[in-house]
């Protein structure tokens, strides 16, 4: 497949490998932000190629796995309104909220739809005018111009019965939360490539700046990521700390100026809580006022739910690095795929889902003890 | 099973989400969910020897023949997707779970519940393209039934079929018979029937050209069976796909499966759709497509056999059988390390983003 398979190019990741492994002669801590590096350093096995030196930390990027449960029984509760459609993408379907999950809800009469696009979410709409559709916009940077071209396609055109749940956040203030810890562990960052199509690198300079972390934009494929791990541990031996863009190809330094625009229009910044980390300071958006009609949490009352203290799972400590997903006690007994007690083992992304069905190795170790 | 319930292991969590109370529609995917019912339900209602085999079919003795049994419900929405329908299906799926135990079909029931206001034009379509997908085949559908739910209570049609084949050779065709270092072969691309029927749900903005791989395999087992082979074991890729197959064998074996990522064909059009949608083809259901465990002597005349007769893509050698650790299946991936395959949990669902 072109445009893949060169980035998969076995040969070439050995010897990227093998230039890290030379160049390396320290012990380095290095977080990749996207569950979508997660998901591929786990699937290829590329951890296994790196020197016993470097420590790969899964960071927070995986969208279902931040939804804090008090949006997600948000949901659950419109979902189960008579007149509601809810429209999802479909891995969130199966993360728990503080009682049940929407597939469950699905189960006992809920109107719950997996849609890929939230405009689809929008014909929904038009073609339902006497239902209420709610979409529940979940995601980072990437997913925020999509949702936002919802709402604006629903106000252009008359629809009336459309509104979104967000549950919308930001990569740049969480890994400022992450780098502010008083335990945290992470030296350097491989940025999240697909955040950064939309948003650009203006935001991460100071971030380099502030705390001595080099930042590396890093795609998803496995040639990506070892050049984004070579060039975040060259900067971490040569002792510098700057931003470099590994995923040129996909990354302008101003972003996508045009769907920056189109969530600028829709979209306001707003504190938000994470679930695992707990509220960040205006790590999210929420819908501007002047559009208060699409918001479902306006349109329908939903009261403002306190943020919630996280359960058993321990997620925080694994996004933040702390832990590793095997190191949970529910890990792979109480907590597996098919009945998840948290984010990280729902979704394809979610580190704990990754070492699960990719680590069945660590899980029988683990579980056997 | 000894998990811990999660009350017991964790007194703090509140979501006690472990066992379901109600029926989800991940607990017809053909993954762990659907294997959760059939052990804590099914298997423990119905006890006996035959069920207990876990097999495709039944393997079943009477007045001196050895018979196969087996049945198979059809809910498929849409009712037609490029290259199949609900009607070719329920033909083909009861077909290759008999051809799977080793056994000639023969005779096929057809069960149709049908919700009020169905269109008779469409069920004349369903029922003419089972008509030809039987002849196919070679099966006579030799008994039916018909019922009517009411408007609202169904989902315009399903299609239960059941079936009786014949087992003309010694040969135990079963998990149980397979051995280390067999080498496992599979028989065509993987991956269409599923993404076909993905491309085609109303409510993915996605298209795509690719045709749904639902076909009989019994010319290719007959083959196998005619050369006089030594198959050890059989199973037709369906829900789950091949990974929970190989899973599925490699538990009920207890011995473990190797495979080559490289090895296992896929096409580029559902390799780049799988990509799109954040799937894996070892996941995407199949229709006409099996794997065939044989001994390492026999591997290239099984190989070339298969390629003459089986329907899709080129057959390939996919892996080989590893002593252990037990029912565990590793994929060497593309860039060369390992990682193990589990099986599919509950219904694949697509990724955000």
């Amino acid at each position: 497949m072109k445009y893949v398979d060169e980035y998969r190019d076995a040969a070439l990741v050995h010897q990227i490998a093998a230039a890290i492994a030379r160049m390396t002669t320290r012990p380095w801590t290095i977080m990749e932000i996207c569950g979508g590096q997660t998901h591929a350093i786990v699937k290829f096995g590329l951890d296994e190629l790196l020197p016993k030196k470097i420590t790969l930390v899964h960071g927070p990027g995986c969208p279902v796995c931040v939804t804090p449960s008090e949006i997600i029984d948000h949901a659950i509760e419109l979902a189960l309104r008579p007149n509601v459609v809810l429209c999802s993408f479909g891995d969130m379907l199966r993360v728990p909220g503080t009682g049940i999950d929407l597939l469950t809800a699905k189960a006992r009469g809920g109107d719950v739809r997996i849609v890929y696009s939230p405009l689809d979410a929008v014909t929904v709409a038009k073609e339902n005018p006497t239902k209420e559709i709610v979409f529940f916009a979940v995601g980072f940077e990437t997913t925020a111009p999509a949702n936002a071209m919802s709402v604006q396609r629903a106000q252009r055109e008359g629809v009336r019965n459309f509104s979104i749940l967000t549950s919308h956040v930001l990569v740049p203030p969480a890994m400022r939360a992450l780098l502010s810890a008083p335990d945290n562990l992470v030296q350097g960052f491989l940025a999240a490539g697909h955040v950064c199509t939309i948003m650009g690198l203006g935001e991460y300079g100071p971030i380099a700046k502030e705390h001595r972390a080099p930042i590396i934009v890093t795609g998803f494929e496995p040639v990506d990521i070892l050049e984004g791990l070579f060039r975040c541990v060259k900067q971490l031996e040569e002792g510098r700390a700057e931003v470099e863009n590994a995923y040129a190809r996909a990354v302008k330094f101003e972003g996508n100026i045009h769907a920056r625009k189109i969530v600028e229009q829709v979209f306001t910044i707003a504190d938000r809580n994470w679930r695992g980390l707990g509220v960040i300071p205006r790590s999210g958006l929420e819908v501007r006022p002047e559009l208060a009609n699409f918001d479902a949490r306006k349109r329908f009352r939903l009261s403002n739910a306190a943020a919630r203290p996280d359960e058993i799972c321990i997620s925080g400590e694994i996004m933040r690095g702390v832990k590793k997903p095997h190191q949970c006690p529910a890990f792979g007994r109480a907590c597996k795929p098919e009945h998840p007690l948290g984010a990280p083992m729902v979704s394809g992304e979610g580190a704990c889902a990754a070492y699960y069905r990719y680590r069945s190795r660590v899980v029988a170790e683990s579980v056997a003890v | 099973m000894t998990a811990l319930t999660p009350s017991a292991a964790l007194s703090s969590c509140p979501m006690p989400l472990a066992h379901r109370t109600e029926i989800t529609v991940g607990h017809g995917g053909g993954g762990k969910l659907t294997q959760d019912l059939i052990d804590r339900i099914f298997r423990p209602a119905f006890a006996n020897a035959s069920l207990d085999a876990q097999h495709d079919g039944a393997v079943l003795t009477a007045g001196g023949a050895k018979l196969a049994f087996t049945t198979d419900s059809h809910v498929v929405s849409p009712l037609f997707f490029p290259g199949s329908d609900i009607g070719k299906i329920a033909v083909n799926g009861t077909v290759n779970d008999l051809c799977m135990c080793g056994a000639r079909p023969l005779w096929l029931s057809a069960g149709f519940i049908l919700e009020e206001g169905f269109p008779i034009a469409t069920l004349e379509r369903v029922v003419l393209s089972m008509r030809d997908a039987a002849k196919a085949a070679g099966v006579a559908i030799v008994t039916g039934d018909t019922k009517v739910v009411e408007r609202g209570k169904g989902d315009g049609l399903y299609v239960t079929t059941a079936g009786v084949g014949v087992i003309e050779h010694g040969l135990t065709i079963a998990p149980t018979s397979i051995r280390v270092s067999d080498v496992v072969i599979v028989s065509g691309d993987i991956g269409r029937h599923g993404m076909a029927i993905m491309a085609t749900r109303a409510n993915l903005s996605f298209e795509s050209d690719i045709e749904s791989d639902c076909a009989p395999l019994v010319a290719p087992v007959q083959a196998l069976l005619a050369a006089g082979l030594d198959i050890h074991c059989m199973r037709d890729l369906t829900r789950g796909g091949l990974a929970t197959a190989l899973v599925e064998l490699a538990e009920s074996s207890n011995l473990s499966i190797g495979i080559e990522e490289t090895a296992v064909p896929v096409t580029e059009l559902v390799r780049g759709a799988c990509e799109i949608l954040g799937l894996e083809p070892m996941y995407v259901a199949n229709e006409g497509r099996f794997v065939c465990f044989v001994p390492e002597a026999q591997s290239r005349r099984a190989l070339a056999m298969i390629a003459e007769t089986a329907p899709g893509g080129p057959p390939a050698i996919i892996g080989r059988v590893r002593p252990g650790p037990a029912g565990q299946v590793t994929l060497r991936s593309v860039i060369g390390a390992e990682r193990i395959l589990d099986r599919m949990s509950g219904e694949q669902l697509p990724r955000i983003c």
